[in-house]
């Protein structure tokens, strides 16, 4: 082990070829000369099996590549199981995957609890946890676990950006924020709060929680109309942001509405809350949602839309988790590529945390990834975007937060 | 039943089977050796409540939870060795459940099962709840150290959870049939087969019921612990109400009052969710979405081949052989 390692650190990339291919074998679980096995867990059923369509994005991604010839001469077995978003079952899954299976890596294992549950595993045994399918902030901390990469835009992130905005253009608002009680809705509260810092912490004048149980948020938004806020910050997933922001315009609150990034689909969001009512609505977007209509043109989703053609079916074509898997898909075969000869475990968790401004055809123009060996989250950028009844307006410059 | 004799004897092949496992296979596997025995004990505990007493629980899985942030707590937050935890957090679970009795005594049969049903829907959400933060972890959870093997023993952590795991199931396996076979098992049959005739022979109703329901949680504790330590986490979506439901499932398929039916039970909850996910496969990638349909007809091919569960197979089985020596 500790020979291979140093061997890797000193050893030119043309050295590592010639010896790599025989040498590497001997101690680079799920690669042979012709295939590289990839694991994966997602909760193809259960309560979130919703987000299964990632998985499926995937595999059907990598099959096109497989029938491109693959990566280096090397075919993808992507093998993803069902956990059902039930964190022993993942536990389970993921020991099958690494021990029986033997797999090479993890990739976009999805949801906060279950990567939760199997980081520490996959750390001990050194095993990459690439782009793990959450936007939760814990999942980029190379200092303590160093297997783990983060992907999504993590969400205190985004609450920043906002908290920046609000700072820059209202300095005197009063700020009321709906948010999901969970991980999700805390990671903005305490993104707002870390740049709102101590003197301006008053500016929250109102906060309200719900349960994703709850049938409506109205009686949520009422209370905070109630507290004479003029800035409403709705941190909630796609149905119930719909429900605010239908409720904010009706009761003739004139504030200024920011919606999270998760719920900035105009067909599955904005459409339902009825178009006219979400006008000036503001959020900090990365992604090209296929059903705004200035996209049409696309070079990006024009990409999309080919391969969604070949390999989907029309309703996976305009679902935002199925672009979202397309785009980690391609992240992961560009760190294959960029592994050359040298699949061990070690390289492919240093190519993963050496990723390059990475333009993917569904992300806005100009927003890349990057990361490296400090820096374990490789989308940190947003532009925010005005929506003026149509579609989603880009302004200003893009942020990095 | 004659076959006394040979249900002993294959108790005991399946005990020393059990107790051959953690030797022979890998550590995956016996982590999910681990998982069925855990899920055993909680079948048995739910068994002795449905099976036996006919009070029907689809919210076992809040007890499994109680005793697996219990056991979480305890350890992690508290620094108390697990070997304790684990007896400390079940007593919690036994007078939650017998505390949860005394409503239970007001509901009969399917109002029973909506009282409980509320139990299992609300305690992901109670374990999720913000003023709990710093004792629940909230929706992160809590993230345990899982437990070495004593005094040196030549053993991996997994060998030596699954051994845990095996003492504890035996144990309470036995503890199990020596209830179910007292004069106490017969008063809480009779009570679930002619309540008012039980009565009238003196039964305490109140009594026998709540503390029917207190012993049932007390094995679901157990065995929520015992899955805690093995995991190494909990969070509120580990107990969701599925989890509820597939005891219930658990229990039907090893076959109503019958014990040694909820290693079958557990063995059925365990594997087919996996069967029906690779079986899925099979239908090429667009059905990777068929997984609980699969498990529906695997379910529903389980129940009309075996209509009394495995044991009741097992028995016919059984009597069969003993009628054609």
């Amino acid at each position: 082990m500790i020979t291979r390692r140093s061997f890797l650190h000193t050893g030119a990339a043309g050295a590592a070829f010639l010896a790599g291919a025989r040498a590497a074998h001997a101690d680079t679980p799920g690669v042979t000369d012709t295939e590289i096995k990839i694991g994966q867990t997602m909760p193809y059923s259960g309560p979130a099996s919703a987000y299964g369509v990632i998985g499926r994005v995937e595999a059907a991604y990598f099959k096109m590549i497989n029938e491109q010839g693959g990566v280096n001469g090397r075919k993808i077995n992507f093998i993803s199981l069902d956990d059902a978003y039930s964190p022993p079952k993942t536990v389970e899954q993921v020991r099958k995957l690494v021990e029986d299976e033997k797999v090479a890596f993890l990739f976009n294992t999805l949801g906060t609890a279950p990567n939760l549950a199997i980081r520490q595993y996959l750390n001990d045994n050194k095993v990459p946890q690439l782009f793990v399918a959450t936007g939760a902030a814990v999942f980029a901390d190379p200092e303590h676990f160093p297997w783990t990469i983060g992907f999504n835009p993590n969400y205190q992130t985004e609450a920043r950006i906002y908290a920046k905005h609000i700072l820059a253009t209202k300095p005197d608002g009063k700020i009321a924020v709906l948010f999901q009680n969970d991980g999700f809705g805390k990671d903005y509260l305490t993104g707002l709060k870390d740049v709102l810092g101590a003197d301006k912490a008053a500016m929250i004048v109102k906060e309200a929680s719900y349960e994703t149980s709850e049938p409506t948020v109205d009686s949520q938004i009422v209370t905070l109309q109630g507290s004479g806020a003029d800035i409403l910050i709705i941190a909630a997933t796609p149905k119930f942001a719909a429900q605010a922001i239908r409720k904010s315009f009706d009761l003739g609150w004139n504030a200024t509405r920011y919606v999270s990034n998760v719920s900035y689909s105009i067909g599955a969001v904005l459409k339902p809350a009825g178009l006219e009512k979400s006008k000036g609505l503001i959020t900090g977007s990365y992604g090209k949602d296929v059903t705004d209509a200035k996209f049409k043109d696309d070079p990006g989703v024009l990409e999309w839309k080919a391969f969604s053609d070949k390999y989907l079916t029309p309703k996976e074509y305009i679902d935002l988790n199925a672009s979202y898997g397309y785009g980690a898909a391609q992240t992961m075969v560009q760190v294959l590529k960029q592994c050359g000869a040298d699949l061990s475990r070690d390289n492919v968790l240093k190519q993963a945390a050496s990723l390059k401004a990475l333009q993917l055809p569904m992300l806005l123009d100009g927003i890349v990834l990057n990361t490296s060996p400090t820096n374990y989250s490789p989308i940190r950028q947003l532009q925010l975007a005005q929506f003026d009844g149509e579609s989603w307006k880009l302004f200003g410059d893009i942020i990095t937060g | 039943m004659t076959g006394t004799a040979p249900r002993t004897l294959l108790t005991l092949a399946l005990f020393a089977a059990a107790l051959a496992f953690p030797f022979l296979a890998s550590g995956y596997h016996i982590y999910q050796g681990a998982q069925v025995l855990i899920l055993a004990i909680a079948l048995i505990g739910l068994n002795l409540l449905t099976g036996y007493n006919g009070q029907i629980s689809l919210g076992h899985g809040a007890f499994f939870a109680i005793g697996g942030y219990g056991a979480a707590i305890l350890t992690v937050k508290l620094g108390v060795p697990y070997f304790l935890a684990i007896p400390l957090a079940s007593l919690v679970c036994f007078g939650a459940g017998f505390l949860f009795g005394f409503p239970a005594l007001r509901f009969g049969g399917l109002y029973l099962a909506l009282a409980t049903f509320a139990l299992a829907v609300a305690t992901p959400q109670i374990l999720a709840y913000k003023g709990f933060d710093a004792v629940t972890g909230g929706s992160s959870g809590v993230t345990l150290i899982k437990p070495r093997a004593p005094f040196g023993l030549p053993l991996s952590a997994d060998q030596w959870l699954y051994l845990v795991c095996l003492a504890c199931a035996a144990i309470l396996y036995f503890a199990a049939r020596n209830l179910v076979t007292s004069r106490i098992g017969r008063a809480l049959v009779a009570l679930r087969d002619q309540p008012i005739a039980a009565e009238t022979m003196g039964v305490d109703a109140a009594l026998y019921k709540t503390t029917c329901f207190g012993v049932s949680a007390l094995y679901a504790g157990v065995a929520g612990g015992l899955s805690a330590l093995a995991v190494g986490f909990v969070s509120p979506e580990s107990f969701g109400l599925s989890l509820s439901l597939s005891f219930l499932v658990g229990i039907v398929v090893g076959g109503l009052a019958s014990l040694g039916g909820m290693l079958f039970g557990a063995l059925f909850i365990e594997f087919v969710p996996n069967l029906a996910d690779q079986l899925s496969v099979t239908f090429g990638e667009s059905a990777k979405a068929l997984p609980g349909a699969i498990y529906g007809v695997l379910l529903i091919l389980a129940m009309a081949i075996m209509p009394g569960g495995v044991a009741g197979a097992l028995r016919s089985a059984l009597r069969w052989a003993s009628k054609t020596k």
